[in-house]
């Protein structure tokens, strides 16, 4: 398994990137840290003419923490990102969601911005993504631009992006204050592709759920956020009817089936992770330990990160 | 596709276990094939070239990271350890066979940690950062940090047993190290002190599989 000949271009400056990109169109792919694409090329389940090597460019490398937004820069590892105490500060979920991304090994070539341009609704960080109301932020020949989350994924590993145009850094946007989140996923080994996995993120204020919102991995076409307030809203997180918002869970997703689970278990076990990780997030939003709601049903290999508050 | 006979090609230079090695290799050579094919470096395995099993996994700037999935031409001078360099670590220690061998190798040795050997310099190069990081694991997080290797052969029991012994003799060492020169410890927080001096290679200790 050698991935067929390309043409390598090691650009120094985004604009040469861009320039590159410009003239190589569709036959070029952007390489930052090729955890997903190096497989592809590799099984030769694609052979683009041309590789615009990124990971020489500067500037890209930088995660900053402003009052609105965690912004991560396209070269930013994944390792770099669960890291980072600062965003870890601002925004919690991001840790929560990174352990879960592969392996270490991974996670220390794998870029956060590259997995989200790659855009598989496996991967943790586009789900993570769209709960945040995220932007990408693009370069190209015209010029560069922000891409809403819901206008970015359009379909499985197809984003809003021209095929001149590269993802430069993402803006994953902080919730309001009140608000906590969590996330776990199933996996038949920690760090395999989840076979389901839920984010949610649960504002709490005067001690009853005011918003309530999941996002998914695993079960859906494309990273998608269901908003579950209408459900839960006023309610008490001590006493809060989860099992609806899990019914809601299930009839939202599109799970498809393969060897390693069958497409109704994929679709239970979204509706448990999400009953335990929306009670969890409404817990810790309300200052209150977790506790676990339901566990006759416990996939073993579930692991149910750390809630913490926002605010 | 670009025509096999215009194949550009690419002199690219990686410092390897401390040494700087060239060759000119075209701009799809793997990080796993230029060690093992150019270099001549066979202790780095290559087991699904597709990122899941982790035997070819080496150290790039003290990380561990799959040669198979980074391009020789990205690694251009940047600092590759594969397993053959870690017998020159500052706590290898001569062997009963004469050979050096790190806390990891030794720990792999003595718990009997592996069988056929493919796998396994995938592991000593995680095992070898992960207690960088974490010098004092527990039985679980052992598990986990081996979790993205697979070995078809021991069941894993060993190897988490490996690595709870790796853990224990390079406290050891560091003791030793310590109580020879307290003036000069080595930096548990420095990922270049497990790189060592830069001896130039050789080609003993380098776990490949028996023929």
């Amino acid at each position: 398994m050698k991935p067929a000949p390309f043409v390598h271009h090691a650009p120094r400056s985004l604009e040469e990137a861009v320039a590159v990109l410009g003239d190589v169109g569709h036959d070029g792919k952007i390489l930052a840290g090729g955890q997903s694409l190096i497989p592809i090329l590799n099984m030769r389940l694609a052979s683009p003419a041309h590789l615009i090597d990124i990971n020489r460019v500067a500037g890209l490398d930088s995660v900053e923490v402003t009052g609105e937004a965690v912004r991560v820069g396209a070269l930013v590892r994944h390792a770099q990102l669960e890291r980072h105490e600062e965003a870890h500060g601002a925004l919690p979920l991001l840790r929560q969601a990174l352990v879960c991304v592969a392996h270490p090994a991974i996670r220390n070539r794998g870029t956060t911005v590259g997995s989200i341009a790659h855009a598989d609704a496996a991967g943790e960080m586009p789900a993570i993504l769209a709960l945040t109301d995220g932007v990408v932020e693009a370069a190209g020949p015209r010029g560069r631009r922000d891409i809403a989350t819901g206008d970015f994924f359009q379909g499985p590993l197809e984003t809003a992006l021209a095929e001149d145009e590269m993802a430069t850094a993402v803006r994953f946007r902080l919730f309001p204050a009140g608000t906590a989140t969590a996330f776990a996923e199933s996996a038949r080994r920690h760090g395999d592709y989840a076979m389901a996995g839920v984010a949610a993120a649960v504002t709490v204020t005067d001690g009853v759920v005011r918003r309530a919102l999941a996002s998914f991995v695993s079960v859906t076409d494309v990273p998608s956020v269901l908003d579950l307030t209408d459900l839960l809203q006023g309610m008490e997180p001590a006493s809060a009817d989860w099992s609806t918002a899990a019914e809601a869970v299930r009839a939202h997703v599109e799970p498809e089936a393969d060897i390693h689970a069958s497409a109704e278990y994929r679709r239970m076990l979204a509706g448990e992770l999400a009953r335990r990780v929306l009670a969890q997030a409404a817990a810790t939003a309300l200052g209150q330990p977790a506790t676990t709601p339901h566990a006759a049903t416990t996939p073993h290999a579930a692991t149910t990160k750390d809630a913490a508050r926002h605010d | 596709m670009t025509d096999l006979t215009t194949e550009q090609l690419h002199d690219v230079t990686v410092y390897v276990n401390g040494v700087a090695r060239s060759a000119t290799v075209p701009a799809r050579r793997l990080l796993s094939d230029f060690l093992r094919h150019d270099l001549g470096l066979t202790g780095t395995h290559v087991g699904c070239e597709h990122g899941v099993c982790g035997a070819c996994t080496v150290l790039v700037d003290g990380q561990p990271m799959r040669s198979c999935l980074m391009f020789a031409v990205t690694a251009q001078d940047h600092q590759v350890t594969t397993v053959e360099g870690l017998c020159t670590a500052p706590d290898a220690r001569p062997c009963a066979t004469g050979e050096r061998m790190n806390p990891a190798q030794q720990a792999f040795a003595e718990c009997h940690g592996l069988q056929c050997g493919f796998c396994t310099p995938g592991f000593l190069t995680t095992v070898t950062a992960y207690l960088e990081e974490n010098p004092e694991p527990s039985e679980a997080e052992a598990r986990e940090a081996i979790s993205g290797n697979l070995c078809r052969c021991t069941g894993y029991q060993n190897i988490v047993k490996s690595v709870l012994r790796a853990a224990e003799i390079r406290a050891e060492r560091r003791g030793e190290q310590y109580a020879a020169d307290p003036a000069d410890p080595a930096d548990p927080a420095d990922p270049a002190s497990t790189r060592g001096p830069a001896p130039r290679h050789t080609a003993s200790g380098d776990g490949e599989a028996p023929r």
